[in-house]
């Protein structure tokens, strides 16, 4: 389903080269959920950000869905994030100014749904995170728990294959991590695809593989079990 | 999604109220400066007749001084004199024409009404009967007077509609009679609104000044022996003893006009005058080589300079002023648009391509010169009233903001605006996702 063969990356700045990824290869399966994890500046955005198109790479082949993405133009990417991957941040990047109907609805615009289409996704993504009766509240009015609710919400609406989560929980006391995980794995059971990048040893047991990236590569897989129902 | 780039639009300046006000101040500044010139240059030099300015012509003769031209370069005379005046009335064979001057003389009622109204100084035209028609004078009551009434001086008159208010209330005072430098003179029409900007058919005493108050025979005027008020050109000292001197003089006083409906009339007309000038070099005047000349309507306009340079410079400079508050503006909507990397950081990761951002940006832009482009027109309804009030003896018509001028004004400050606003557009749509992601 997601598939990257010896794919490398380097962002040079001012004569410096630094090598973000190194031959990283890796294959997801669908429904899986996997968690990335590694020290700082070992790679894990890189490759969460190559995985989620918003990134390009220097060698190497990724295939996503058996698709090609490197010959990808702007548009075929857009359309293909769109329409395949949700994003989950640390910070969960609501925007203020519309309230989480619209902050929902935004993936909703870019795909071509009619009004009722996006209604009907928008209302049932919010039920599924618990957040159907507060649609026209704005974000600062909510818990950092609930914006990242609310964050998730705007990712599933969309009905996507993935959900590429960068440290979905860092931003949140334990109690309201515990909240979000819970939620994640309930959307990994019900089968969806989570690649999670994180700090967190104890969350990342919880996921059905455990990839550790070092100095742009993979360096093991430590653990691997199913997720946790 | 033009309805959700707008509601995005309107959702983006509600969340930088300042910013926003300062680029409409920005933009509205430069286009109320820009169209309060435009307005006035762009009729000051409307061709006032447009459905008959080419088969109107202002005649000029070179009778002028054999040692240098009325005005360079090499240019007839702008007026003609008495005597040519007549001479072509006499002969010319014109469709119409008319000779015309102005005179100011006292005006005053009679009996009862005399009592209501001060005798005071009026400017009236000078013409001849096919004046009216001529130039299409339109008529609220009556009608011009006739040939015979020209050959016969006869004292009547047309009044304008403002005059017929001060005389008479406004009512039909066709045949009714009243006081014109001590002459009975009789009311025959009263013409409508009738203000042509420019005053196309007498350049000579302000282009843009109001129309006289009251029409009378040419002929009157002169067997009267009444002064004439307008400009009076001589290149040589007047010969005779008073106002019979002074008529048969090389003055120029008279502006003259030929109505030819066709080129064939125009040619004939042309034959005329040259014919004409040769016979008067035998007379001993029109000492100058052959120089006569038939200006249309919009030729006129241009020979005469109308649109003074003065006003022109004027427009390019507001059209600087205007470019520097668009320079003002990109700059205001790159900070803008930078401070919504974040949102637009997040627009990409969820699918929108560079395409949506940039449409999303530009009807941003987009709204922000429409606020301006209305701003800036009420800054023109507000330029062109001060110039108004500074210069009182000009057609109010001068300062009048058209349907045209005002779409044109909204249009210029969307285009303006979306130009200027090309370049924060685009940097927004460049704008990296991965980057604005993790910096939030």
């Amino acid at each position: 389903m997601l598939k990257m063969h010896n794919v490398s990356k380097a962002y040079i700045t001012d004569s410096v080269k630094t090598q973000a990824l190194q031959s990283f290869s890796l294959e997801v399966k669908a429904g899986d959920f996997i968690a990335v994890t590694g020290p700082s500046g070992s790679g894990k955005t890189t490759f969460l950000n190559i995985s989620g198109l918003l990134e390009g790479f220097c060698e190497g082949q990724y295939l996503l869905d058996g698709q090609d993405v490197s010959k990808l133009n702007d548009k075929d990417r857009s359309r293909l994030r769109n329409e395949k991957i949700g994003f989950v941040f640390q910070s969960f990047n609501l925007i203020p100014e519309l309230n989480l109907f619209d902050n929902v609805d935004v993936p909703l615009r870019y795909r071509g749904f009619n009004k009722a289409q996006r209604k009907q996704r928008i209302e049932e993504a919010l039920n599924k995170v618990g957040l159907a009766g507060r649609m026209n509240h704005y974000p600062t009015q909510l818990s950092g728990g609930q914006q990242q609710r609310v964050a998730i919400a705007r990712a599933l609406a969309g009905s996507p294959a993935f959900l590429l989560a960068d440290e979905p929980t860092g931003n949140l006391d334990s109690q309201m991590a515990d909240g979000v995980m819970a939620l994640l794995k309930e959307i990994n059971a019900s089968g969806t695809t989570i690649v999670m990048v994180t700090h967190d040893q104890e969350q990342a047991l919880q996921a059905s593989r455990i990839i550790h990236v070092r100095d742009g590569q993979v360096e093991e897989v430590i653990h691997e079990q199913k997720a946790i129902a | 999604m033009f309805s959700y780039y707008i509601k995005l639009a309107l959702v983006s300046m509600r969340k930088t109220p300042g910013l926003v006000a300062l680029m409409v101040l920005a933009i509205g500044l430069g286009i109320g400066a820009a169209m309060t010139t435009v307005t006035v240059n762009y009729l000051m030099g409307t061709n006032p007749i447009p459905h008959k300015g080419d088969d109107l012509f202002a005649i000029q003769l070179d009778s002028w001084d054999p040692n240098e031209p009325h005005s360079e370069p090499n240019l007839p005379p702008d007026q003609v004199t008495y005597t040519d005046a007549i001479n072509l009335i006499d002969s010319a064979p014109a469709f119409r024409q008319t000779a015309q001057s102005r005179t100011a003389q006292v005006i005053e009622l009679t009996g009862e009404q005399g009592k209501e109204l001060k005798p005071y100084l009026a400017t009236a035209r000078t013409n001849y009967a096919d004046f009216f028609p001529m130039f299409d004078v339109p008529f609220l009551y009556g009608k011009g007077w006739t040939k015979q009434e020209d050959l016969n001086s006869a004292f009547v008159a047309v009044l304008s509609k403002q005059t017929n208010e001060k005389l008479f209330g406004g009512e039909n005072s066709v045949g009714k009679t009243f006081l014109f430098g001590a002459k009975v003179m009789q009311v025959v029409g009263i013409l409508d609104t009738w203000a042509p900007l420019p005053k196309f058919y007498d350049l000579t005493t302000g282009a843009f000044d109001e129309p006289e108050a009251l029409y009378i025979p040419f002929t009157t005027q002169v067997s009267n022996e009444w002064g004439r008020s307008g400009n009076t050109n001589c290149w040589k000292p007047v010969d005779g003893e008073g106002y019979q001197g002074f008529i048969q003089s090389e003055c120029v006083w008279i502006q003259f006009w030929a109505e030819l409906p066709n080129e064939e009339a125009k040619q004939d007309y042309k034959s005329f005058i040259d014919n004409y000038a040769r016979e008067q070099k035998k007379l001993g005047r029109f000492p100058r080589p052959l120089n006569n000349r038939l200006n249309s309507v919009p030729q006129w306009l241009e020979v005469q300079k109308v649109v003074t340079n003065d006003a022109q410079i004027l427009m390019w400079l507001s059209a600087l002023f205007l470019l520097v508050c668009l320079l003002n503006t990109i700059g205001l909507m790159l900070a803008k648009f930078i401070g919504k990397s974040g949102e637009i950081g997040l627009r990409r990761a969820v699918g929108a391509s560079k395409q949506s951002i940039f449409n999303q940006h530009l009807m941003e832009a987009t709204c922000v010169g429409l606020l301006g482009g209305l701003f800036g027109l009420f800054l023109t309804w507000l330029g062109l009233q001060g110039i108004q009030s500074l210069y009182s003896n000009l057609n109010n018509a001068l300062m009048q903001l058209d349907i045209k001028m005002a779409l044109s004004a909204v249009l210029l400050a969307i285009l303006a605006t979306v130009l200027a606003g090309l370049y924060p557009t685009i940097m927004a749509s460049k704008v990296l996702p991965a980057t604005q992601l993790k910096s939030q």
